[in-house]
């Protein structure tokens, strides 16, 4: 049960990551960008950060990276794979998630910590969550204002691609369309969202709530090696 | 093989809601500038292609632009010669 994290120049979230999957009990690696295979991972995680500075556009230059080839492969045989605020930027970059993440409409980087709703408890990264449950989770990025043509949406949301929503008290905070937080593919393997569940790992850093999302994940790779 | 020189100018698409531009509009009253409106933000990207001819340098910069220095999804571009 293995789970590679993938460093691009500039994440600045893939030790946190690495520390989540372990705390969910998984055997967590780092997989460096310019590596052209993932050494064997069940699952990968695309973490948070600025890969190659964010030029360009978020998520653009990194879709280029020597290792992008080995995700694509890892999620075309359907291979778990999570991209967390900028890594969820980077798959919808490469196609490999619908969408675009745009400019926050509140015109600044929003550091602060949001409540999720979990629309789809189905999916293998969330099915820990209790019924219901808001999860607590931060959220730290300028450009996670989530975007689709309105006909678009309205498929993504009849196919039950829409996982996570931002809930109240605090609300949607970066003007993202219905309120998208996270999306899934039509396959279900390949999730992102905007908001760090690493980041709520551990109730000593202000929630655990992340943790549900890293113990599905975790659970889940269990399941498909209990079956196999 | 010659160089061809090229701009590509990237905007975000009509209709989309465009942070920097408002911010920038958003400045202008304080520069007396209260008649000026409808400000829109994007990128210019300058670059040099080596080919045998025009057009052929023309394809590349515009499969270059479609697959990766715009978002077709919220950008549209414009290629210039130069």
């Amino acid at each position: 049960m293995k789970v590679g994290v993938i460093v691009f120049p500039g994440s600045n979230c893939d030790r946190d990551a690495l520390h989540a999957a372990r705390l969910a009990g998984a055997e967590a690696e780092l997989v460096w960008h310019e590596r052209i295979e993932t050494g064997g991972a069940d699952a990968l995680i695309l973490p948070g950060g600025f890969a190659h500075g964010d030029y360009l556009r978020a998520g653009a230059i990194a879709r280029f990276s020597p290792i992008m080839g080995a995700v694509r492969e890892h999620a075309a045989r359907g291979g778990l794979t999570l991209g967390i605020c900028n890594g969820f930027q980077v798959l919808t970059e490469a196609g490999l998630l619908p969408g675009a993440l745009r400019r926050n409409t509140t015109l600044r980087f929003e550091h602060r910590w949001v409540r999720l709703s979990v629309e789809r408890r189905d999916t293998a990264f969330t099915h820990a969550v209790p019924v219901g449950a808001l999860l607590r989770m931060p959220i730290a990025h300028g450009e996670g204002c989530y975007w689709l043509p309105e006909a678009d949406i309205d498929a993504l949301e009849a196919a039950g691609q829409i996982v996570f929503r931002y809930g109240p008290p605090e609300g949607n905070p970066n003007g993202s369309l219905r309120d998208i937080a996270g999306v899934i593919n039509e396959r279900g393997n390949v999730c992102g969202l905007m908001p760090h569940p690493e980041r709520a790992s551990e109730a000593l850093l202000g929630s655990d709530d992340g943790m549900l999302l890293m113990r599905s994940l975790v659970e889940s790779i269990a399941r498909v090696e209990a079956a196999a | 093989m010659t160089g061809f020189r090229f701009a590509v100018d990237v905007m975000p698409r009509d209709g989309i809601l465009d942070p920097q531009g408002k911010a920038v509009e958003a400045a202008l009253p304080q520069l007396g500038a209260e008649s000026v409106h409808g400000v829109r933000v994007g990128r210019r990207i300058e670059l040099t292609v080596e080919a045998t001819d025009a057009q052929a340098a023309r394809g590349v910069v515009e499969k270059l632009a479609a697959d990766f220095l715009a978002n077709p999804l919220v950008e549209r571009w414009e290629i210039e010669a130069r």
